[in-house]
């Protein structure tokens, strides 16, 4: 399991000027549902924008979470 | 990555126009995502190949590395990779789904 608050760090971590919005939606740490809006994402692919937040998450998407349910946008 | 376990995943995503690597299969879907894109597919009446990853593990961390995505399900269209049960719901809602499956010439008939 990870804390809420872990993974929106390590989202900011990677980032540029993010607002990220995350639901435990157990409230065990393990099902997660994730939004992430940026600037940065401008001109980048969905699937990009999705790699880049898994980026900062050192394969916890992989390994340690059940499910990560993400949408991404190119605002802000 | 083994070279077999390549190969393997070579094939399948290269055995039909449409393949979903998914834990479990269409009818026992084993997580909520593949569930969600065997709905989806479904939905648009999309014949499609189903890899069930739980059944072979080096599939399941291999298919991960050959995409460089950390999620399953994962789609594939005429092989290229599409993205997972999230990348699929929003392309479903703006319509750019529907027109890749056109413009990819895979027939639908939804319901």
């Amino acid at each position: 399991m990870v804390e809420a608050d872990e993974i929106k760090h390590l989202i900011e971590e990677v980032v540029p000027n993010a607002h990220v919005i995350l639901e435990d939606l157990r409230g065990d740490g393990n099902h997660f549902e994730v939004y992430v809006e940026s600037p940065a994402f401008a001109g980048k692919s969905r699937l990009d924008q999705h790699r880049m937040v898994f980026s900062g998450l050192q394969g916890r998407v992989d390994s340690t979470i059940q499910t990560f349910s993400l949408r991404t946008a190119a605002k802000g | 990555m083994d070279q077999s376990v390549f190969e393997r995943i070579r094939n399948d995503i290269e055995s039909g126009d449409v393949v979903l690597f998914m834990k479990g299969t269409p009818i026992f879907p084993q997580c909520s995502g593949s569930a969600q894109a065997v709905q989806i597919l479904g939905m648009l009446g999309v014949k499609y190949k189903s890899i069930d990853v739980l059944a072979n593990p080096s599939v399941r961390q291999g298919i991960k590395d050959y995409s460089n995505w950390p999620k399953l399900p994962q789609l594939f269209i005429k092989g290229v990779f599409i993205g997972d049960n999230d990348i699929l719901a929003e392309m479903c809602e703006t319509g750019e789904f529907q027109k890749l499956l056109v413009e990819r010439n895979i027939p639908t008939n939804p319901s």
